[in-house]
Order: C-alpha cells, then structure tokens, then sequence
C-alpha cells in the first residue's frame, strides 16, 4: 500500500458538480476529475484527448454504455471506460487512470504513474 | 505483382455505341447499360445539342420556382466520369453514314458498331402568320423556359405594367405554361382550338371541370378558337394576337403549346424508314430498318405509334440495354395514364379512359363548387375497372390505376367519394404484378422483393433499388405503404430509440415530458428510461426540458446535460479554447457595436473573422477568459449568439427596400424581428431563416430552414431550406402572407418542428418524413388540420415570453461562473500546452510540425500563451 505523501489534495469534493467534469493540475499533469451521481465515486483520467490531443477531456460528457460509467470525448465524441480508461470506440487507445480517493470532505489523487 | 493487367489489346476489341441524343431516355439507357456492366465490352459516346447533360424534362416547369437548373440534373454526374462512358455537350450529329457507320458531328466523324437514336421530339409551331416575332416561344428546353422568364421579366420592367401573355393549345404543355406565365405575374390566356381543355386526357365534362378551376385561379380561357396571326407592336416585339373570328387581344408574349413531332429528320436523310406521321419505325426490340441502329424514347415509332411519355420511353431504354448485351427483352406497348398538377390542380387519366371499351359502364362524381370530377370506367358487369379519369382532386389515382383490368369489390363509387376511404386493394392486397410505378415500370412484386430479397429497410433503399417514385412522384405514397407493409411483415422492426437509455423517438419524448410534470433528467431517467444517459440523450433531454420549462442552460441539474459547446455558451474549437459570437440580429451592426468588438478582439488577443452567417466570430478564447470577454460585450448591449446551440442562428437579411432600389418592403426589419422573436429556441437541429427584399433573393432565404421573400403584396414564405452536405431549396408554402400572417406561419411551423422532428434532423428531412410532405405540414400550420394551432401558438407565446440572455443571466451568478475555472485547484491558470504562431497578422493554432518546433526551443515566431486578465 502507498503511504499518505503519493496523494495529492486537489479540491473539496463540493468543488465537482455531479455528473459534469473538471480539470485539475496534479504534479504538473492535466487531470480530468468527474463524480458520478449514481455511484458516488469520483474518477480521474487525462485531460488530454489522445485522439485531438487538446486538453479537453474534463469537458466531455458523462455517461454509461452497458452499466460501464463513460466519458465521451467532447472533440469528436469517442467513449472512454472512465474504470479503465480504455476506448470503446477504438481498442489501441486508452487514457491513463489515477486512483482517487475522497477524505475528509477533500478529494486526492494518487500522482506519480505507478 | 503478377497480376494481370488488361492489355491495350484487350482495351481494342471494346465496341463502340454511339447514342444521339442526350435527353431523358439516353441517360437512362446508359445508366442501365452501366449497371449491367455492359461499360466494359462497349465505349460508350453520347452526343447531345444541348448545353446541359441529361435533365429531367418532365419537372421543366420547378425551373419557375427553383430557378437552378443544375437541381433538374439526372444522376449525381458520376455516370458521365465514367472511364468508357463520354457525353459530348453542344453537339449536334448532322449526319449518320449508314454503309461506313460513322456519324458526323463537332466538325469530325465517328466511328460505332451500334447507334441509337434518341433525339427526342421537338415542339411543333403551327404556321401562324408572326410566330417568329421576338416575344414568341415553345416550351421544350432549359433554355426555353430561361429566356421565357427572361422575356417576361424584362418586359415587365420595360412597359411598366403587367405583362399581358398567350398559350396557344390548352393541353397538358399549354396549361405548364399558364402555369409559368400565371407565375411570373403575366396575366394569362389560354387558347385551345379544341371544344374544351385538355382534350386528349379528359372528355367534356372533365374539361369544363377543369376550365372553371382554371378561370376561378385568373387564366382566362378560351376554346373552340383557332390563332389566325400575331402582329408586332411599334418596337417589333409580338404585340397582338387575331383569332379566326376577326377578334384580337393583347400580348406581350405568347408561347406554343400545340404539340410535339419526333425528331427523325436524321433518321430521314439517312434512308431509315419512318412512319407515316413521323417517328422512326422500329421493331418490339426496338430495332429499325438498319440492323445496327436502334431507336428509343419519343422518336421511336414502335407497336403502332410514337409514345410521348418518359415511362415507355424507359422501357425501350432497358430493352436496348437488353438486347445490346445478348438479351431478347421487347417493347410491348405501355401504360399511357398520366397524373399532372397544372396550375395547382390535380388532373389524372388512366386506362380506358374514355370508355372506348364495347359496353363499359362509366360512374361519375362531381362537385362543381368543390371543382372537382371524377369518372371511373368500369366492365359491363360494372366489377372491373377499366380506367378512369380524376379533375381537381386526384388522390385516388395512385390506388386506383394499379387497380385497372381487376375487380373493385361490390361498390366502385367508394372510391370516388372526397377522401376516398382507403380502398381495399392498396397496400397489402395489391398482386404482385400490378404496376405501381409507371415511369419507371416497377410492379408491387418488385418493390416487396426489394425487401424481403434485396435488403431494403426503409423507402430511400427502395427508391434506390427499384428506382420507383423517382420520376414523377406520384407513386411515392403507394410504394411507402407497400414498403412499410412488407418490412412489418418481414418482422423488420426498424428501431426508433433513440439510444440505450430510452426507447423512446424524440418526438415521443417531447410528448411524454410535455403531458407530465417532469422537470429534470433524473425524473425522467427513472420513470421512462434506464442506465445513466449518455451524450445522446442527455443533450436530447435538455432541448426538450428547455422549450417547455424555460429554465436557464446551467440551471442545477440542467448543467451535467449540456453538450460540450452549451455548457460553457461557446463553441469548442481544435485546441479546446473556445469561439466568441455575439448577436448581430438581421447582420446589422452601428459602427460602435464595430468598435467594441474589435476592441475586445484585440485586448484577447483573438482571431477575427466573419462568419458565413452575416456576424462576426472571436476565436482563440480559453474557458477561464470567457466570463471576462462577456463581461465586456453585455455590458455594450450584445447577447450571446447561441453559435454553440441546436437552436436559432441566424435570420441572414438583405438591405431591402430602405436602401436597395429594388426592394419592395423593409426586408431587414422584418429579419431583426424575426431574429428576436427566435432566439434562444432549442431545437433538433440549427435553425436558419433568411429574409430577401425582392426576388433577386440577395439573402439566400431559399437556402434556409424558414426563408422569406417580400413581393409587392407582402411575403412569400420558403420552409425546408439548408446548405450542408444535401443542400435543399426551400419550397414554397404560403404566398403574399402579411407580416402578422406570415409570423404566425413561423411560429406554428417551427413549434410544431421543435415538437415532432428526430433528434439532429434539419427542416427538410423533418418534412419528407411526414406522411404527405409539405402539403400536409401547410395543413397543419395553416389550416389547423391537427386543432393544435392554439397550442402551437401559445407555446411559442411563452417562449418569446421567457426568454432570457444566456450569457447575461451567467454572468450574474457566482455558481455558474465557477464552471469556467481552467483548473478546479487554479482556476486562473491557462492551459499551458497551447501555442499559436502569427498569420497575416493574427495569430493560429500552430500545427503538429510547428509545435515541435516550439517544444525543441527553436526560435520561430511563435509564442505560447501567458496569462492575463
Ligand atoms: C463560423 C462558421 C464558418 C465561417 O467561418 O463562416 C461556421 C462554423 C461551424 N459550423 Fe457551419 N459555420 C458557419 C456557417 C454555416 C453555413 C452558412 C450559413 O449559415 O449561411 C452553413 C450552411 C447553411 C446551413 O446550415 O444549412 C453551415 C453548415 C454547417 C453544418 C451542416 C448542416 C447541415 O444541415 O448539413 C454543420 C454541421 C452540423 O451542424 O451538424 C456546421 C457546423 C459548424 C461548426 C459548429 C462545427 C463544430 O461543431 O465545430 C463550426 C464551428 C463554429 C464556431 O464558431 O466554432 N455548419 N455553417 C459560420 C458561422 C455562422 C454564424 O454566424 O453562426
Ligand atoms: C414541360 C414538359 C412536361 C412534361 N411532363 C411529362 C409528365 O408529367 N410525364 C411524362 O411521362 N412525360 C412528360 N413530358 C414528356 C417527357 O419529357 C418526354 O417524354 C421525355 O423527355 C422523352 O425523352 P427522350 O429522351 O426521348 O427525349 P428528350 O428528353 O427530348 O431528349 C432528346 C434530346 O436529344 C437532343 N437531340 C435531338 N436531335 C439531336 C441531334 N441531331 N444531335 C444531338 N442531339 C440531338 C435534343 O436536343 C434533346 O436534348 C413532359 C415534357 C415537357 C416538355
Ligand atoms: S434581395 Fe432585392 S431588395 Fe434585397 S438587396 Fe437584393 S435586390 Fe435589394
Ligand atoms: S409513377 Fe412517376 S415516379 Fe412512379
């Protein structure tokens, strides 16, 4: 198990609008953070869609595709497993995946690329 | 690679068909030859006297309303691209020399192993003393009709008063050109030598039905009276016109309608035998007297006469396609039934419609204050039908001529009664090989093979495959029903949901939200759908929830279903920053409104550019510096464009009638309003309106989903307009509407869009999806056919009431301002991946050979972006 210093602080969990995206700057990567209404979690993928490569992913929409919690990329709108980080649309592509965590009220994500 | 390559050998054996005449028949033949691949033993070479391929003749007159000849093109022009297929334009063949088999024409000679005639007809003049003067025209070619209108229009201008016009023959040519005429604001007389109208399709009841139609719409009529001479006035133009009685009228422009003759002069002057009133004489293979030449289309003499309509025309074209490759396909005779609308009035004739048959039976209907007859011509034992013919009001042909030569069930006149009760035998019952397409001769078997055997799932595959309803129209309704039938039959259930999550159309979904209390995605996720939404119906739901609960875009829940674009009211571009465009309604703008969006332009750092859509559009915005550019343009009077939004753009406007000296009313004025009024309402799709001050059309309005040219007496209003990938022309739906008639047209047209279309489908689409068109979409808006006008109205009402400006009402609200953060933890901090180089003078994105550049140091004008504001 990680010790408390690999997790970054990044907002108040009141800070994400459910269901809607947020960027966030954790040890200098764009990270796009979104909380699931259904479920409660908060998940956290790059920001920077592989496909355009513009840093926009926190804008796209949320959604699900057979039980799996989506985001679509809002450029042009390819599907990401927010679990897994992995493309529906296209198996080769993926985004990478940060663990979360909610603790006292703050959210933090796990930096470094373990 | 071993393969082998054709050789240029192989390429010499190819035979050569040359086709003289590029008309109707001619692209059909060569399209048929190509689709049985019949391109890669034969060259084929099209020689045609026209300036244009291959059009569509029979819809000459929409030249009047649609005015762009390229809309009457035949095919998609791929055909003529063809490697081995080559269309020689402006080329007449002047002479065909049978023994060396080499055709004369662009000044060179020819070489074929097999010709086809296809010349066509040509339109007879009769020898009236003056039918040459200037002013005097027939009615054939593109080119006919363009001068036509040109005619008219400059007289017009020149005499200052209407134009007074002619149409010498009243059949179904002569009353096109009334029709045109009448369109071109001529006041118009129709002259027929026979005792009534249209003496070829209906008899004397029929025709006086007809004449009465006719005059009630302004044409005056005249029969039983032959055209003696025209006379010229002082300037030499066509001026008078005597009749055989001594009496005479006035006109300014007379056009012949008395017929058409076969063009067989070439066949003539090369030795081909003809037939004693013209045609070239052919056999069932459609063969004639030279055994390397063919002849097809309304040239051809074949089973006793020549046939002056495009669908055996057709037939002739697939049997010499036949025959060219082998086959032993003839040309028995056709179905000569015709169904026309002239001058706005249904005429339909089919079978034998002039009981010629030994005992027929005729039953008749006639309302004469409705302005309509219809005859049905039946066996002697009054069961079979035998043909029929319909005035005024002819929505019974398409079920009715299928039905010629079988038996109509016990009472016949059922069918004759105003909205005749859906007949028994359309649809399901139809036999297979009922004609149901006669241009194109497609049976009821065909277009149910179409489906169970060919794939076809919806009409455009069937229309695609089978080519039924292509040509004139009239079967479309028929095959629809056919083809709906056959697909429930196949268990084909074509799926309407609109996604995963519901399994609803959107037009459902409208109605399920409008009947219920319901206010939020969730609600409406629980009680009708399932899973958690998606990008689909998500957006989906907040156009909907917005036209009825007039909430703000960002309103609590209403935010986590915005697309990309609405959610931050800016439209996303390559880089992730964002595009400005404020409000220019009616694309009028005071050169201080100018000055402030220049200046925020330049305090930004923005590119600037104007739009397509008559505004001006700010790119390169970041989101955290979206709030502070609105700052600055609300607080100078502008509003958000909705650029980003599936609702109202832009009402484009011409300068109109306040400075344009043509202008006939106050077409800019009119746009602002209309502008306004339009606003911020969500749609399926963007909605365009356009509004011209005269009929030189300077705003484009015919290529918008709503577009509005002024005539001297107020507005004609266009509805189904768009550019895009399939570009549409408006089509006309109400004529000289006044301001306060013509916003309510509007109003009920678009609600009733926003309420019934599929999710991303514009105007036009959204009418041909419903049943009957446009005609049953005037229905509703204009006659209230559905009583849902009020409805319509006060849904609007309130929309106009409601309205709100997105970006101001953002801009006084602190929650909805902290969505424009670029980091949830810096809020401030710009994206710092972002780099732009300079280009005449202002600055883009740099590219992916740029950027690299940038990330290696390299010192090229190029910057990355630091943070302001
Ligand atoms: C800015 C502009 C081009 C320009 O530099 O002039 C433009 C830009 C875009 N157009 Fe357009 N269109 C613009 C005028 C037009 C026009 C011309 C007109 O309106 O007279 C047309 C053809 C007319 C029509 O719509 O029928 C046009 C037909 C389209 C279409 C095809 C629509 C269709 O029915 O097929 C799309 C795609 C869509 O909407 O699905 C599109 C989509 C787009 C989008 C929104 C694509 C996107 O999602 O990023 C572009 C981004 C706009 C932005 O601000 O970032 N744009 N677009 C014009 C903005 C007009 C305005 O002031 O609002
Ligand atoms: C206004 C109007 C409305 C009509 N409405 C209907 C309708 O509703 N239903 C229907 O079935 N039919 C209708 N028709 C008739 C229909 O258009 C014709 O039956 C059809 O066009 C015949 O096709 P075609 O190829 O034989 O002749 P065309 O289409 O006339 O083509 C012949 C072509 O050959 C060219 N040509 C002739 N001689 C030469 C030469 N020596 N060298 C080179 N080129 C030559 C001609 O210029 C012409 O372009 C209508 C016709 C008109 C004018
Ligand atoms: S459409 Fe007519 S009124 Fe408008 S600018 Fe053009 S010519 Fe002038
Ligand atoms: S009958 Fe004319 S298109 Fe079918």
């Amino acid at each position: 198990m990680t010790t408390h210093e690999t997790w970054t602080r990044v907002c108040a969990l009141d800070a994400l609008v459910p269901d809607r995206g947020a960027a966030a700057l954790v040890d200098g990567h764009q990270v796009a953070l979104f909380r699931l209404s259904d479920s409660g979690e908060v998940h956290a993928v790059d920001h920077l869609d592989p496909f355009s490569r513009a840093n926009v992913m926190a804008r796209g929409l949320v959604g699900s595709r057979q039980g799996t919690p989506t985001v679509a990329s809002p450029m042009h709108k390819q599907s990401f497993d927010l679990v897994t980080g992995r493309c529906l649309d296209d198996p080769d592509v993926s985004l990478h995946v940060w663990p979360t965590r909610v603790a006292d009220g703050w959210v933090e994500v796990r930096n470094g690329s373990a | 690679m071993t393969s082998a390559l054709p050789t240029v050998h192989g390429m010499t054996l190819k035979k050569k068909l040359a086709v003289v005449g590029a008309g109707m028949v001619a692209h059909r033949l060569v399209e048929a030859l190509v689709e049985r691949g019949a391109d890669e033993t034969w060259d084929i070479e099209v020689f045609g006297d026209e300036t244009r391929p291959p059009y569509d003749r029979v819809a000459l007159t929409s030249f009047f309303s649609d005015r762009d000849p390229e809309d009457l093109l035949l095919g998609d022009g791929s055909l003529w691209k063809r490697p081995g297929v080559r269309l020689y334009r402006n080329s007449v063949v002047s002479r065909i020399d049978r023994d060396a088999k080499q055709l004369h024409a662009r000044n060179t000679t020819f070489q074929y192993d097999k010709l086809v005639l296809a010349t066509g007809s040509y339109a007879m003049v009769p020898p009236v003393d003056g039918s040459d003067l200037p002013g005097c025209f027939v009615y054939r070619t593109v080119d006919d009709v363009a001068e036509l209108r040109q005619w008219v229009l400059d007289r017009e201008a020149v005499l200052g008063r209407k134009v007074r016009g002619a149409v010498v023959g009243g059949g179904l040519l002569g009353l096109e050109a009334a029709g045109a005429l009448t369109a071109l604001g001529a006041d118009t007389t129709v002259v027929e030598f026979a005792e009534w109208l249209m003496p070829l399709q209906v008899d004397r009841a029929g025709g006086g039905a007809l004449r009465r139609i006719i005059e009630q719409m302004g044409v005056s009529v005249r029969t039983s009276t032959a055209t003696s001479r025209l006379k010229a006035g002082r300037d030499g133009k066509v001026a008078r016109m005597q009749f055989a009685d001594g009496e005479r009228i006035p006109a300014d422009v007379v056009v012949f309608a008395t017929g058409v003759r076969p063009r067989d002069e070439l066949a003539r002057s090369s030795g081909l035998e003809v037939g004693e009133r013209g045609g070239v004489l052919a056999d069932p293979g459609c063969l004639t007297s030279d055994e390397s030449i063919y002849a097809i289309g309304e040239v051809a003499h074949i089973a006793g006469r020549v046939w002056g309509l495009v669908g055996p025309g057709y037939t002739m074209a697939e049997v010499v396609a036949d025959r060219l490759l082998g086959g032993t396909a003839a040309f028995e005779g056709a179905d000569l039934s015709t169904k026309l609308k002239l001058l706005g009035v249904d005429v339909a004739s089919f079978g034998d419609a002039f009981a010629a048959t030994n005992g027929s039976l005729e039953v008749v209907y006639a309302d004469p204050t409705a302005g309509v007859y219809k005859k049905l011509v039946m066996s002697d034992d009054a069961r079979t039908l035998l043909g029929g013919m319909l005035v005024g009001d002819a929505s019974a042909y398409t079920n009715l001529r299928p039905m010629v030569g079988r038996a109509l069930g016990s009472d016949p006149t059922g069918w004759l009664l105003p909205e005749g009760m859906e007949p028994p035998g359309a649809g399901a019952a139809l036999p297979d090989d009922a004609s149901v397409c006669s241009c194109n001769n497609v049976t009821a078997g065909q277009i149910r093979c179409a489906v169970t055997e060919r794939g076809c799932t919806d009409m455009a595959g069937v229309k695609a495959c089978t080519r039924a309803g292509t040509s004139c129209g009239s079967c479309v309704s028929l095959v629809k029903k056919l083809v709906d039938v056959q697909l429930a039959e196949a268990g084909i259930e074509v799926s309407t949901a609109l996604c995963e999550h519901f399994p609803y159309t959107r037009a459902q979904l409208f109605d399920i939200v409008r009947v219920s209390e319901i206010s939020t995605f969730s609600e409406l996720l629980a009680q009708h759908g399932s899973g958690h939404g998606c990008d689909i119906c998500r957006p989906v739901a907040a156009s909907i929830l917005s036209t009825l609960r007039h909430s703000h875009v960002l309103d609590g829940e209403n935010a986590t279903l915005q697309d990309t674009n609405d959610h931050v009211m800016a439209n996303m571009q390559k880089d992730g920053t964002y595009s400005v465009v404020p409000r220019i309604a009616g694309g009028e703008v005071t050169p201080e409104g100018l000055i402030v969006i220049g200046q925020v332009a330049s305090d930004f750092g923005l590119y600037t550019k104007i739009t397509g859509g008559q505004r001006i559009d700010m790119f390169g915005a970041r989101i955290e510096q979206l709030p502070a550019i609105w700052k600055r343009l609300v607080d100078a009077g502008f509003e958000s464009g909705h650029a980003y939004g599936k609702s109202l753009r832009t009402v484009k406007s011409c300068v109109g009638q306040s400075w344009c000296r043509y202008g006939v009313q106050d077409s800019t004025t009119l746009a602002i309003d209309l502008e306004l009024r339009y606003r911020g309402l969500r749609s399926p799709h963007k909605i365009k309106l356009g509004v011209s001050g005269c009929a030189r059309e300077c705003a484009e309005a015919r290529s918008k989903d709503v577009g509005i040219i002024a005539t001297d007496k107020g507005w004609n209003m266009y509805v189904g307009g768009n550019g895009g990938f399939t570009p549409r022309h408006a089509q006309l739906f109400a004529e000289d509407l006044t301001t306060e008639e013509l916003v309510r047209a509007i109003d009920r047209f678009l609600m009733y869009y926003v309420r019934t279309a599929d999710r991303l489908q514009r105007t036009a689409p959204w009418i041909e999806s419903i049943e009957g068109g446009t005609d049953a979409v005037r229905q509703v808006v204009l006659e209230d056919s559905l009583g849902i006008g009020a409805d319509l109205d006060a849904a609007m009402a309130a929309h106009v009431e409601h309205y709100q400006d997105e970006w101001a009402a953002t801009l006084a609200d602190d929650t909805k301002l902290a969505r424009f953060a670029s980091f949830v933890n810096a809020p401030d901090t710009a994206d710092p991946d972002l780099a732009y180089v300079e280009e005449r003078g202002q600055r883009r994105p740099a590219d992916e050979a740029e950027r690299a550049v940038l990330i290696a140091g390299a010192s090229i004008p190029v910057r990355t972006e630091e943070v302001t504001v």
